[in-house]
């Protein structure tokens, strides 16, 4: 094993075990109710990052093809979660099949095979172009862009952005060859703590809503506490990623503010459709879509800002002024 | 041993949640759901306690499910359905009859009172079968289940299943009224079906 992973796995086991010393310490402390259940909830959480943790490291140490099928098989349970939230209609019936047996196996094909250039085109062009042409076959012209378009969404949020995580494995950075898991444990822990250290921050010191109808539990607090934590503790991982301390610290940022701004799209999305969480498969957490909203939208900017100033030969050449900027 | 496994199968796949007690008490009972697909019976089936399940027979319509020998074995021989005529009903093959002696052998029954699977989201005005096995037998409790999303997933004209999530709500069981009359009952019944809501 990669000496830098063993580092990174041995990291989120200490963090596990220190939340969970932390969590049960707290809980028996707890005197009225309302801490009872605060307590039990995050002792559900913690239960539940245990698993997700497991799982992850697991198959992120056994290679890059069980790695694409975790995250084809996440991108399966979080469309399933999106859809069946969605008012769908008997008329997007057939396109749906082909969405969750056809388009999303044949996506992941093309994660597993590395075949960069289909896979960045396959849902924006080639699945973009199909579910209009097949609704069109249906005859039913009732909500057709609505119905188009939701189906649309579903593939870009739960299949396309998410891929994008396994797809990191496949960048070639120079230099950073058979190392790509670690860039994958950097992006995920970083979304991840963030979405804790906001929770934490939130929960100890918030007042101020930021965006109260869409998601009244954050906070400026949590927010910018939750966040600026963060990024110092994924700046001291700087050493497992291909990036010095500063670039480490400004893709931390971007990858929070983009999780930050991710959450709060699915939550308006959720509000929308009338739900106050995407399912109850996780304990604690709400549904897979609830756990992975966050890295929907940073996964493909963290992957073309690195693939576009890192790597070779995937995105266009970035100018010479540019390289110079970031010190490359 | 297999019927363990479809049912638990059949959870997986469609995100129902195993029931930890029957909403009755022991015995038998009759679960009565709104139909849109051709898998509700499959998901109430799958819902029920293990034992409860073993004691349990949808009924099926026989101009489907005992058209062919494999539907036969399918809906016999595994869910161990209890075949019901749609048309030509006689005495001797009356749908009462048979699934009155299903519960007189002490086996709970799975029925959908709109007699076919429903086109639109509305759950359609019942048949009256649910009241004369109500009235012949007035001691069984009678357990709405309303299932969500199940024509969606697999919607009647269409043999292609998309894996949304479903979910079968069982409410409290309800009995025929003393001085009820067949419309009042069957209307009294739709409604609380259409009703349920509270999770489980």
């Amino acid at each position: 094993m990669d000496p830098h992973t063993r580092l990174l796995l041995s990291l989120v086991l200490g963090i596990l075990v220190i939340a969970t010393i932390i969590g049960a310490v707290l809980s028996s402390r707890a005197e009225s109710d309302g801490a009872r259940a605060t307590m039990a909830n995050l002792n559900a959480r913690i239960r539940s990052w245990w698993v997700m943790a497991a799982v992850f490291s697991a198959t992120v140490l056994l290679g890059p093809i069980f790695t694409t099928v975790l995250f084809a098989l996440l991108s399966f349970l979080a469309m399933r979660e999106f859809i069946t939230l969605n008012r769908t209609e008997r008329a997007d019936h057939e396109i749906l099949f082909w969405a969750f047996f056809v388009i999303l196996p044949l996506h992941y094909l093309l994660v597993g095979i590395h075949w960069y250039g289909l896979f960045a085109i396959f849902i924006p062009v080639y699945a973009f172009v199909f579910i209009p042409f097949r609704r069109v076959l249906t005859g039913e012209t009732g909500n057709f862009l609505m119905s188009t378009a939701r189906i649309q969404w579903a593939l870009l949020i739960c299949v396309y952005a998410v891929s994008h995580m396994p797809m990191l494995l496949a960048l070639p950075i120079p230099g950073y060859e058979g190392k790509n898991a670690n860039l994958l444990f950097f992006f995920v822990l970083t979304v991840q703590l963030s979405d804790v250290l906001q929770y934490v921050w939130g929960k100890t010191c918030g007042k101020h809503p930021v965006a109260p109808r869409v998601s009244p539990h954050k906070t400026w607090e949590g927010t910018v506490g939750g966040i600026g934590t963060t990024v110092l503790l994924s700046t001291s991982l700087w050493w497992a990623t291909p990036f010095n301390p500063w670039q480490a610290a400004a893709m931390a940022l971007l990858i929070c503010l983009a999780g930050f701004f991710g959450g709060l799209v699915l939550s308006a999305i959720k509000r929308d459709l009338g739900a106050k969480d995407w399912g109850s498969t996780i304990a604690g957490h709400g549904g897979f879509l609830d756990r992975i909203d966050s890295l929907c939208f940073a996964a493909p900017l963290f992957f073309h800002i690195t693939g576009f100033c890192f790597a070779n030969g995937v995105d266009p050449e970035p100018a010479a002024w540019l390289l110079e900027l970031i010190g490359r | 041993m297999s019927r363990r496994f479809i049912a638990w199968l059949v959870r997986l796949l469609t995100g129902v949640r195993l029931l930890a007690v029957p909403p009755h008490g022991s015995g038998p009972a009759i679960y009565f759901a709104n139909h849109a697909s051709h898998m509700d019976f499959v998901v109430v089936w799958s819902a029920l306690p293990d034992t409860v399940r073993e004691m349990t027979s949808p009924a099926a319509a026989e101009d489907y499910w005992g058209k062919t020998p494999l539907r036969r074995r399918i809906s016999c021989d595994l869910f161990q359905a209890i075949l019901i005529p749609r048309q030509d009903v006689k005495r001797h093959n009356n749908p009462v009859n048979l699934l009155g002696a299903g519960l007189e052998a002490g086996r709970s029954i799975i029925l959908f009172p709109e007699g076919t699977r429903s086109l639109t989201p509305e759950t359609a005005e019942f048949k009256s079968g649910l009241y004369h096995l109500a009235k012949r037998y007035p001691g069984i409790p009678l357990v709405p289940v309303h299932l969500e999303n199940l024509s969606r997933i697999l919607p009647k004209g269409s043999h292609l299943p998309v894996p949304l999530i479903a979910q079968a709500r069982f409410g409290d069981p309800i009995h025929l009224l003393d001085d009820e009359s067949k419309p009042e009952f069957l209307t009294r019944a739709r409604a609380i079906l259409v009703g349920v809501d509270a999770p489980v």
